[in-house]
């Protein structure tokens, strides 16, 4: 689509856990301001796909390239160091922990000198308010509320917004809607349009092909550790997709064949198996 | 939008709202003890229980389960747990003895040596329990064992007892370490007592305790503690070293354990290989009632101190009321039924804020 240089990519890359081969041959590429949706059934290997970007598993074989040049991730740590940052389901967060608190964890601005240097809390929750407002979250005015009290989605919101801050240019969003009402899962898909805005990588886990279609840009549709479609938005119709990540049978194909099963058997559904 | 109006209306600074009690859930603790001090303060008034000498009694009690509790809960915090405090204080008062007479080591060189092996140990609990991953639970049940057995074994072999005493250690190191201490104002017979007969313990506890409220509340390691308790992999992914933070942790318990050893050494003139398995259990009572979360994560430096005043007055009030001795522990019971309920109301409550605010 666009002829600006990937962030992130992967070339042909495989992951086994001993004799179980998850993935296979993966080639993926990230560009500023792209979203990548990573489609797939349960056990496709999506997760196990970003954990070899986030730095949580290497790679049996393959390269990982930043900025054109192969890079190792042996950490965590190295990932989100070198500007790739993953936010999980939950967001991450500590429950208990103030907003400012949370997002500065590892971090924390202090003032005063020597042993004596202590938290500055004023200017954590400042900054911290500051920083999920601007992602248009004006509902989170306080920083010393619980992060346990937020929604689902605001929590999401805080994760994200704290990536950017700190200098975040991969996004990777495992699943950020799955646990929300739509109302929710609209406010994080927002969110993840301001971070593309903002020049950033996202890549974006998710089983939903609406919320998909919402914010992508480039589709990559996972079946069995493979990519089995690699597509940009409005190249596929929402049924292909739907087709796709249901395995290559049709929606249509199991409709017909549970509309005959009923036709045949006095109106009731097949039994479950 | 007009959701956002109510909030920002209704917030204002330092209103008594239920949201800010929760940001301060050692108000609970702090409650419950007053409820507790006016409760036996009214049962045993009669003997004397308000009294400077009296209030010396349950204070001197509590000091020393609280020098331990700090630390215990600090790990508890973290979502750690220490048991081999239980043979760690009495490791502490007989290496400390056995350092003087068998070896007629310096005083302080002695008391050093004493704290020093109790962080070796200490080290050696962190280092199990972050590389092995085995709940600390296990490990310092173990460890526990394994240092009661040393005490008995090595004080026989080096000093042929298990009973060692400790005699005339100096004005200064009584003074500091183990003596009683009375304070009071005017002339004979229209004397105002400030305080009578409390401990150096008691002075130690407290000032332990403000250097331990300026690290877990004030400093950023404080943060680095809840964080690692409330989800130790997030807090890895920030960049906090988990690892060595949690040694450090366990190093801090085990040498708060040998100092309360040191310091019942250096009071009573005698130390024994006794361990204290009572101590283990009175610690996290002392903990859990002053508020921290046994799933880790969350607590307060004023919480626990707070909780072991309570548990000292609990534990030593009942002998100034007429109630049965019996019923002491049944009431410990009960308090700490109540306040792992309140805990974990407190912890649902403060999660789900934001279901039960929206209307
Ligand atoms: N550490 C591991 N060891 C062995 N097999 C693993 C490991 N991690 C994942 N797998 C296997 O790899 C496959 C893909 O798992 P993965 O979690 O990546 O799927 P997913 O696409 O994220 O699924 P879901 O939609 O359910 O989250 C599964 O069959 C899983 O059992
Ligand atoms: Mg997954």
């Amino acid at each position: 689509m666009s002829d600006k240089a990937p962030i992130l990519a992967l070339r042909g890359v495989n992951k086994s856990f001993g004799p179980i081969d998850v993935l296979h041959d993966i080639n993926i590429e990230v560009r500023a301001g792209e979203v990548l949706c990573l489609l797939g059934d349960n056990g496709a290997g999506k997760s196990t796909l970003i954990k070899l970007m986030s730095g949580v598993h290497q790679p049996t074989s393959g390269k990982i390239e930043m900025d054109g040049a192969v890079v190792a991730l042996p950490t965590p740590r190295a990932a989100s160091e070198k500007g790739i940052a993953t936010v999980h389901q939950f967001g991450g967060t500590f429950p208990l922990m103030s907003i400012g608190r949370s997002f500065f964890v590892g971090v924390e601005p202090t003032k005063g000198w020597g042993p004596f240097k202590v938290y500055d809390r004023k200017t954590a929750n400042e900054i911290a308010v500051k920083a999920v407002q601007d992602f248009g979250i004006t509902r989170i005015d306080d920083g010393d509320r619980l992060v346990g009290g937020l929604s689902g989605g605001e929590r999401q919101s805080l994760a994200i917004a704290r990536a950017v801050h700190f200098g975040a240019r991969v996004l990777i969003l495992d699943e950020p809607t799955a646990a929300l009402g739509v109302k929710q899962a609209a406010h994080v898909l927002r969110i993840v349009n301001e971070a593309k805005r903002r020049g950033l990588a996202v890549i974006f886990i998710t089983h939903q092909v609406m919320h998909a279609m919402a914010v992508g840009d480039h589709f990559a549709v996972l079946i069995r550790g493979a990519i089995a479609a690699d597509f940009k938005k409005g190249e596929r119709t929402r049924e292909e997709i739907t087709d796709l990540m249901a395995g290559g049978e049709t929606m249509a194909g199991l409709e017909a064949s549970i509309e005959g099963y009923m036709a045949d058997h006095a109106g009731h559904p097949p039994p479950a198996v | 939008m007009s959701d956002k109006q109510e909030t920002s209306g209704s917030k204002g600074r330092g209103a008594l709202s239920l949201q800010s009690i929760f940001r301060r859930p050692d108000a609970g603790a702090a409650a419950g003890f007053f409820v507790i001090l006016v409760f036996f303060g009214y049962f045993g008034a009669e003997n004397n229980f308000l009294t400077a000498l009296g209030t010396s009694t349950w204070l001197n009690f509590a000091s020393k389960v609280g020098i331990v509790a700090i630390p215990v809960g600090f790990l508890m915090i973290a979502g750690e747990m220490d048991i081999s405090i239980g043979a760690l204080i009495p490791a502490g008062g007989i290496v400390l003895a056995m350092a003087v007479n068998q070896f007629g080591m310096n005083f302080w060189l002695a008391c050093a040596l004493s704290l020093g092996i109790a962080g070796a140990i200490g080290a050696i609990n962190g280092f199990l329990v972050t590389r092995s991953k085995v709940p600390s639970l296990i490990v310092t049940l173990a460890t526990l064992f394994v240092v009661a057995g040393l005490n008995s074994y090595v004080s026989k072999q080096l000093a042929g007892t298990t009973q060692h005493s400790l005699q005339d250690v100096g004005p200064v190191s009584e003074f500091v370490l183990g003596d009683y201490h009375t304070l009071a104002f005017g002339a004979e017979g229209a004397q105002i007592v400030l305080f009578q007969s409390l401990q150096s313990s008691f002075f130690i506890w407290i000032a332990f305790a403000v250097v331990c409220f300026f690290i877990l509340h004030m400093s950023p390691w404080g943060n680095w503690i809840i964080a690692m308790g409330g989800d130790q992999q997030s807090a890895r992914n920030a960049g906090i070293p988990t690892g060595p933070l949690k040694i450090v942790l366990f190093v801090l318990s085990a040498m708060a354990a040998a100092l309360v050893g040191i310091s019942e050494a250096v009071l009573a003139n005698t130390a024994s290989t006794t361990t204290q398995f009572g101590m283990i259990f009175n610690s996290i009572i002392c903990v859990v009632v002053g508020g921290v979360l046994l799933t880790g994560g969350f607590g307060t430096v004023t919480g626990i101190v707070f909780g072991t005043l309570t548990f000292g007055i609990v534990f030593q009030g009942i002998n100034f009321t007429t109630f049965d001795k019996d019923l002491n522990l049944l009431f410990i019971g009960a308090l700490l039924l109540i306040a792992v309920l309140m805990n974990e109301t407190f912890r649902r409550m403060a999660t789900n804020w934001s279901a039960t605010k929206k209307s």
